[in-house]
């Protein structure tokens, strides 16, 4: 299944790119962030969120959406 | 009245709008890139109670993006210096200025007094304090966070709504995520988010449009993309936030634990030391210390000068009465600064202390 998965923030910093697309042949979100961990060896030192077609859910929700975004929190004001 | 009139002929608004403008009461926390454009908007549309907490002052480099401050707020303290700006700019209002840091000894106070929160702050510290003082308090939250070229937005607790807790269970491990003092932002960014914040509040105080709540919007200033994610309600993570209400009064803020090592006494035998005395005050104040060995670098312009600061030894800093000083400290410390001490006494009293020593000296002589 093809995605496109969107990063946000300091998350776009460690893969430098804001978004691209994937081929997945897992079943859960988590399943991608492993793929995505071993892609990207900083990305499990950074706090994130996960919205699968513009919605926030948990990273044992089934992947079933095309668009993955990787939401960290801000501090700055 | 005329000050209003593009606000009354508007049919969503008219003059019953503009009544429910002046009676609704906003606390804006943090006088910072967010807070100054929030509380420049709300003023100027007649918002009638408006309270500002902050405990800093204005730095030169606030200025690039922090609006209601000139040079001559510099070294003032940011909620005083945006309330003076303020009162320039709508004297009908009532404006109050809280110089001091938000606790959870004194947000439930504070909020209870006002109808909306603003969060524009810049750690996540005050950040999770804020959200909970606001469920505790039933009180909606309006949020803005940036970082570099991105800023998030969304409405907490608003109507039985998501808090920032349902998006971000717990603040990340400290120092994992930089605020804008260590990584930069671009200054126009924080005006478009804090203009947004403000421009959700009015839409609640005035019940029009729709309020963006249980929703996020990330907006990215250099691709000019804003994506909208849905947040969900999470009842059980609210609930256990009610449930811990009591223990609320007695969580120490870490700042305020971490005041007591920042600060010294000029008493505690540090003339003998081998230390880089930096008086922070500006040029032309007085009385200048003579005695010492006294690198004279303004708070104003620290972040400038911060090569005249010694590697190895210890810093006392000090100025007029022990506040820019400790302040200067927190500067120096953002900068991975450390070793440094703020004077809790002010150059009078530092003065006074050396003709002691002095005379003390000569009689054992």
């Amino acid at each position: 299944m093809n995605i496109t998965v969107k990063y946000f923030g300091q998350i776009a910093e460690v893969t430098s790119k804001e978004e691209e697309s994937l081929e997945f042949t897992g079943t859960l979100i988590s399943d991608l962030l492993d793929d995505l961990y071993s892609k990207y060896g900083l990305l499990k030192t950074k706090d994130f969120q996960v919205a699968q077609n513009q919605e926030l859910v948990s990273i044992e929700t089934k992947l079933t959406g095309n668009e993955i975004a990787l939401l960290p929190p801000f501090a700055g004001g | 009245m005329s000050r209003y009139n593009r606000h009354i002929i508007l049919s969503e608004i008219g003059q019953a709008g503009q009544n429910k403008l002046f009676n609704a009461k906003v606390l804006v926390i943090g006088a910072g890139g967010l807070g100054c454009p929030v509380l420049q908007y709300l003023t100027a549309a007649g918002v009638g109670t408006i309270g500002i907490v902050d405990f800093d002052i204005v730095e030169i480099s606030n200025l690039q993006r922090q609006v209601l401050f000139g040079t001559s707020s510099l070294g003032k303290n940011k909620a005083k210096a945006a309330k003076q700006r303020l009162k320039d700019l709508n004297e009908n209002i009532s404006i109050f200025a809280y110089p001091e840091k938000l606790t959870h000894k004194n947000a439930i106070d504070l909020f209870k007094q006002y109808d909306i929160i603003v969060d524009g702050t810049d750690n996540f510290e005050s950040r999770y304090l804020i959200n909970d003082a606001c469920i505790l308090t039933n009180k909606p939250l309006v949020f803005g966070a940036i970082y570099k070229f991105e800023g998030q937005v969304s409405v907490f607790n608003y109507k039985n709504g998501p808090s920032y807790r349902c998006l971000f269970l717990n603040a990340p491990k400290e120092g994992t995520v930089p605020n804008c003092s260590e990584i930069g932002v671009l200054g126009v960014l924080p005006g478009i988010i804090g203009s947004m914040q403000a421009n959700e509040v009015l839409k609640i105080i005035l019940g029009i449009g729709k309020v963006l709540t249980g929703k996020l919007l990330c907006y990215n200033a250099l691709t000019l993309q804003n994506t909208v994610l849905q947040i969900k309600r999470n009842d059980a993570i609210i609930e256990s936030v009610v449930n811990d209400a009591s223990s609320f009064n007695e969580k120490l803020s870490d700042f305020n634990c971490e005041l007591e090592y920042l600060e010294i006494s000029i008493k505690d035998n540090i003339i003998e030391e081998n230390i880089q005395f930096i008086d922070v005050r500006e040029s032309h104040e007085q009385p200048k210390v003579n005695g010492l060995n006294v690198s004279l670098i303004p708070l104003s312009n620290l972040e400038n000068n911060l090569d005249k600061i010694s590697d190895s030894k210890k810093k006392a800093l000090f100025c007029q009465s022990g506040i820019r000083s400790l302040h200067a400290v927190k500067l120096l410390h953002i900068n991975n600064i450390d070793n440094c001490f703020s004077i809790k006494e002010g150059a009078t009293d530092i003065i006074e202390h050396i003709k002691e020593l002095q005379n003390i000296s000569s009689n054992e002589s």
